[in-house]
């Protein structure tokens, strides 16, 4: 007999309504900067039916835990000025940050430099509360990413590639056509090239970051985009980039922008 | 431990006849003279296609006599017959290094060591060592081609 393969072919036809209620769009056509592909999809459509399951309702999403821990830092006094992020933003998250996540990473015109998600939470922290930064792919900072998607959840992602960004953005796209390590392989190779076709036992999607963080049932735990490209860029023997690194911040942007138009999906839920 | 003394041996009397990564001529993709005088086993070859470590050549390759390994995958042709119409010495280019018969390809070269971009110790994630090793030994490559000269119809 045949060892275990699947010829996939592609991304299935499955539809993903989070809690019967959020819709979230999984496959649109591809942003007009993306010549290479028609239509781009969430990697949730090339995960197998059980775990694409686990995101349906948020009772059944392990990643949900990690919003409700994120709720209590949120509120949480820290830091030589006395005060949470609460004090700032309000005590609901959902009135102060619903929109942030689809936009990110986004220019900052103060600092003149375009900034993640994690590098703004760490600027609120040192610069607004006097508290230490959390360390960029830490719990904690996985876990506030984690409640400020949820915010967002079924807004387009939409991330500006243009004016200031322009420079950090192309630096992105080049390196997500370098072929990186000993294996000499881009991110283009699998995921532009590849997806939908099996890698040993991996079924490739299109490497995209809409739906980050996301709990991944292997390590059982919460990840953030930046381990996923630590873990990638390895994977074809090389030496990586570190997470926070400008070289990360700079692919993030590229990444992000070839999903303008899916739906913001974290916490999500992968194998 | 009989296997292992007669694995080193093996390695200290190819090593001696060895072609270097750096030496290796190819004429249209292919190499004619074989990189070590050990003959290649069959047998070696297969576990090297298998393990991650090594070869993972089914990581992108079905090959149907590979069957008990679990997932295969399709990033590549399968494999089956390739030893029906492909020489022994287009099979060692192709595995030594699949550009120079496939253009741009995104299979990876087995036996090169250096013009890499960032590379790596293994899959650490840590910068190479000054002496990167290829991925796969002289005597590994003619293990493989070995195997793959197997694979023919009936
Ligand atoms: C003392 C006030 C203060 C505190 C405390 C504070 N922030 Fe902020 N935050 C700000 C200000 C001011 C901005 C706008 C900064 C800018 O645009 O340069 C901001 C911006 C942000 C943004 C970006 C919003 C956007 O639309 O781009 C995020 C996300 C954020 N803060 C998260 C947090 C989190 C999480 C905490 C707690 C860990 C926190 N902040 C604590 C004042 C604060
Ligand atoms: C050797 C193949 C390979 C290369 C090269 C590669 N990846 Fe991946 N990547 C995978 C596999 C396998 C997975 C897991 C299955 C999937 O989601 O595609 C994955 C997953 C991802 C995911 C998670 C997608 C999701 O929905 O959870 C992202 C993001 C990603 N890769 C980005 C990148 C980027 C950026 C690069 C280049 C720096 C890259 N990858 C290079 C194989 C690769
Ligand atoms: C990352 C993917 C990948 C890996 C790993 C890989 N290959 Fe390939 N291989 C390919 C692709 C793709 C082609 C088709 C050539 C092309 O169009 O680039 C190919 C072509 C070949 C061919 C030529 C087939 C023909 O019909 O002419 C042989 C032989 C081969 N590979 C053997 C191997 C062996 C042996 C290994 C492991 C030592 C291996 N490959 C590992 C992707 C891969």
């Amino acid at each position: 007999g045949l060892a275990p393969i699947a010829w996939a072919g592609g991304p299935d036809d499955d539809e993903l309504v989070i809690n019967g209620d959020i819709e979230i769009v999984t496959e649109t056509d591809a942003p007009a900067h993306l010549e290479e592909l028609d239509t781009i999809y969430s990697g949730w459509r090339f995960r197998t039916d059980e775990t694409q399951a686990l995101q349906l309702d948020d009772f059944d999403n392990p990643g949900m835990i990690f919003v409700d821990q994120a709720m209590d830092s949120w509120g949480t006094v820290e830091g030589t000025e006395g005060k949470s992020c609460a004090a700032c933003h309000g005590d609901d998250p959902a009135e102060s940050m619903t929109g942030v996540r689809a936009v990110y990473p986004k220019w900052n015109e103060d600092a003149g430099e375009v900034r993640t998600l994690a590098m703004q939470i760490n600027d609120c922290r040192q610069n607004q509360m006097g508290a230490e930064p959390y360390g960029y792919t830490s719990a904690d900072m996985t876990a506030m990413e984690a409640l400020i998607s949820v915010q967002s959840r079924g807004m387009p992602v939409n991330v500006a590639i243009d004016g200031p960004a322009a420079d950090t953005w192309e630096q992105g796209k080049e390196m997500y056509y370098t072929r990186y390590g000993q294996l000499e392989l881009s991110c283009a190779n699998c995921h532009e090239q590849n997806y939908g076709n099996y890698i040993r036992a991996d079924h490739l999607s299109q490497g995209q970051i809409n739906a980050f963080p996301t709990y991944r049932l292997k390590q059982a735990k919460l990840i953030q985009q930046h381990n996923r490209f630590q873990g990638c860029i390895r994977d074809t023997r090389a030496e990586t980039f570190k997470p926070g690194s400008p070289e990360f911040v700079a692919l993030e942007l590229y990444v992000a922008s070839r999903g303008n138009g899916l739906s913001v999906e974290g916490p999500s839920v992968r194998n | 431990m009989l296997i292992p003394s007669a694995v080193a041996l093996c390695a200290t009397v190819a090593a001696a006849e060895t072609v270097l990564p750096g030496d290796v001529t190819f004429a249209d993709g292919a190499i004619e003279q074989p990189l070590t005088d050990g003959a290649g086993d069959p047998d070696r070859g297969k576990e090297i296609m298998t393990s991650r470590g090594k070869g993972n050549c089914i990581a992108c390759h079905q090959v149907e006599a590979l069957s008990e390994a679990p997932f295969h995958g399709e990033v590549g042709p399968p494999l089956d017959y390739v030893g029906e119409y492909r020489s022994a010495a287009e099979l060692r280019g192709i595995v030594a290094n699949a550009k120079m018969t496939f253009e741009g390809s995104v299979m990876p070269a087995f036996y090169k060591t250096s013009g890499f971009i960032r590379p790596g110790d293994a899959y650490t994630g840590d910068a190479a060592p000054a002496d990167l090793p290829p991925i796969l030994t002289a005597q590994e490559i003619e293990d493989v081609i070995a195997f793959l000269q197997t694979l023919k119809d009936g």
